[in-house]
């Protein structure tokens, strides 16, 4: 049985827990805040799984923080760490005029997390996304399928780092002339 | 008088006696004026639509899956192919987000000509989403002249990097080849008779009382639904909201040339036609005013061996730089470990890179936020309640391009 090791904030990047954007999340959701990273301007803060619709209704509902409009939703597969995949929030403020990063981690054996479709009504495609790219199923979203991929694609979850980039099933027969 | 909104416009009055039933109906994939190859399976009540579901995914080629296995130079030219109409501004975006990772500044100059290139992209983007959205309305004459002009723009385009629309023209560190005199030349001659040809549309278009009837009142959103649904570019600023990343994050020479947003009031498809109208003019005061302060010095790419591939006559002739030149195109840069995002503003929305390295010539992962696969996330909602016809109006309205959708 694998020995699940506790979460550390990446090394190597300037320390974001001074930010101010940071110090607030820490404040008023700290039994979810893991640490922020800063890298190149870009504030990344890592929160855990279970607060996640905890911090993000604070994102769109605190005024000072006020992060209506969603960027992107996107995933990242690492096979060697215990807490296999990463997915990675981007927010923006429109009248604040600032950016916030959050990552939060997701095992492989519960690939789980809670969708925030009922904050951003614009995260319903992206999670459909991620969810055909990566696996990572959405609790509470309206409607998780496939949407780049085919309903019957039954080949896994292409962005995983062990799919081969040829491609699974069929694909693996071709004989390629070398 | 009220605003009319999907609400509204719900019609309650059923007749009692008449029987009535939802028609589903597949629109696509083949479809002429779905941009691409898009399916919609849209839940008709007579002609109205009650819901909309696009089916998307027709285009997929696993572009984020490839960035994965080539070096950040090579992943270039694929940038080209996800919006195929406009491929200098992927070019400037992805660009951008690869020097925002390296840390690196360009010359000055450098700026000034990615700036001009994008901004006549633009322009030809423009031209192209108004010439393709009259014909799908029914308006044909406009397509021709649209055509016109962008003919003459990608001329420009083969005379400075010999392709017409997989331009491939921006380097990390700059761009590929400085403007030859010809090119400046020809762009001025342009830009003077250019906003005659902007009154010529609009002869043909804004007293049009078909154009007024199909553009005026459909598809209306809200600032508050757009900002929530994540839609950017000419969608968002119809709706009033001031969003535009060249004012937000100044990139390129943008913030030394003066221009404004033009911002929309109602949000709906005559407020996005108007728009980008008036960014047609906005852009050609920014190439008149970038061509009369384009730098003498500085040179089109910086000098930074270890990234910027060195001229070929150098190559061949000195020791050093074919050592350079070897070691770029064989293994790649190095970028250093971390993860960015950076936006930039294309003509669609905004185009955005986040890229995450561990160290090496390689991304690990590349995630392309691209505008017209989010502004799909919207269409169920602002295609509801009205007309089937209008739901090609609302695809033309987004201006998506299914190769970027789909990526």
């Amino acid at each position: 049985m694998k020995r699940i090791k506790p979460f550390r904030v990446p090394r190597g990047m300037e320390n974001g827990q001074n930010h101010a954007l940071a110090k607030k999340i820490q404040l008023d959701t700290s039994e979810s805040y893991r640490g922020a990273t800063l890298f190149r301007g870009d504030l990344s803060v890592h929160i855990k799984r279970e607060g996640l619709l905890q911090v993000c209704r604070l994102l769109k509902i605190d005024p000072t923080l006020d992060f209506d409009y969603p960027v992107h939703i996107t995933s990242v597969d690492y096979p060697n760490d215990p807490e296999r995949f990463e997915v990675v929030y981007e927010f923006f403020s429109i009248k604040k005029k600032h950016r916030i990063r959050l990552k939060t981690r997701v095992p492989e054996d519960d690939c789980t997390i809670e969708s925030v479709t009922s904050i951003w009504a614009g995260a319903n495609f992206l999670e459909r996304e991620v969810y055909d790219m990566m696996g990572i199923r959405f609790e509470g979203h309206p409607e998780l399928k496939r949407i780049l991929l085919p309903d019957d694609y039954d080949e896994g979850y292409p962005l995983r780092k062990n799919f081969p980039i040829q491609g699974r099933g069929w694909r693996d027969r071709f004989d390629f002339p070398v | 008088m009220a605003v009319e909104t999907p609400e509204t416009r719900e019609d309650k009055k059923t007749l009692p006696l008449l029987k009535t039933e939802e028609l589903l109906l597949n629109l696509g994939p083949q479809h002429p004026s779905t941009h691409g190859v898009l399916k919609v399976i849209l839940t008709l009540e007579g002609e109205k639509v009650v819901k909309s579901e696009p089916v998307l995914g027709f285009l997929h080629r696993g572009v984020e899956k490839i960035a994965e296995t080539i070096t950040y130079n090579q992943f270039i030219p694929h940038t080209d192919r996800l919006d195929y109409v406009c491929a200098m501004y992927n070019n400037f975006a992805y660009v951008r987000a690869v020097e925002k990772f390296l840390n690196i500044t360009i010359p000055e100059r450098a700026e000034y000509l990615r700036t001009i290139v994008a901004e006549v992209q633009r322009i030809i983007g423009h031209l192209f989403w108004l010439g393709t959205q009259a014909l799908d309305i029914g308006a044909m004459t406009v397509f021709f002249y649209t055509f016109r002009e962008r003919e003459a723009l990608l001329d420009l385009f083969v005379e400075l990097c010999g392709a017409r629309l997989t331009t491939s023209w921006y380097r990390v560190g700059g761009v590929e080849r400085d403007f030859t005199p010809k090119f400046i030349e020809g762009l001025y001659q342009f830009i003077e008779t250019f906003h005659t040809k902007i009154e010529e549309y609009d002869t043909l278009l804004i007293n049009n009382r078909i154009w007024l009837a199909r553009t005026k009142d459909i598809a209306i959103i809200s600032g508050e639904d757009a900002v929530n649904y994540g839609l950017s570019g000419s969608v968002l600023r119809g709706s009033g909201v001031d969003y535009d990343l060249r004012k937000v994050s100044p990139y390129g020479a943008y913030d030394k040339v003066e221009w404004t947003v033009p911002l929309g009031k109602k949000g709906d498809t005559y407020d996005r036609y108007w728009i980008r109208m008036e960014e047609m003019r906005e852009s050609t005061k920014i190439i008149k005013q970038c061509l009369d302060q384009l730098p003498e010095e500085g040179g089109y790419k910086a000098y930074l061996p270890k990234v910027v591939a060195p001229d070929k006559e150098r190559v061949f002739t000195d020791m050093e730089s074919m050592i350079y030149q070897f070691k770029l195109y064989s293994d790649g840069f190095k970028v250093p470990e971390g993860d960015i995002y950076c936006g930039t503003e294309a003509h669609k929305g905004e185009l955005g890179f986040y890229i995450v390295s561990q160290g090496g010539g390689k991304p690990y992962r590349l995630k392309i936020r691209a505008p017209s696969f989010i502004h799909m996330g919207a269409f169920d909602f602002m295609s509801k309640g009205y007309m089937i016809a209008d739901v090609i109006t609302i695809f033309g309205t987004y201006d998506i391009v299914m190769g970027e959708c789909d990526r």
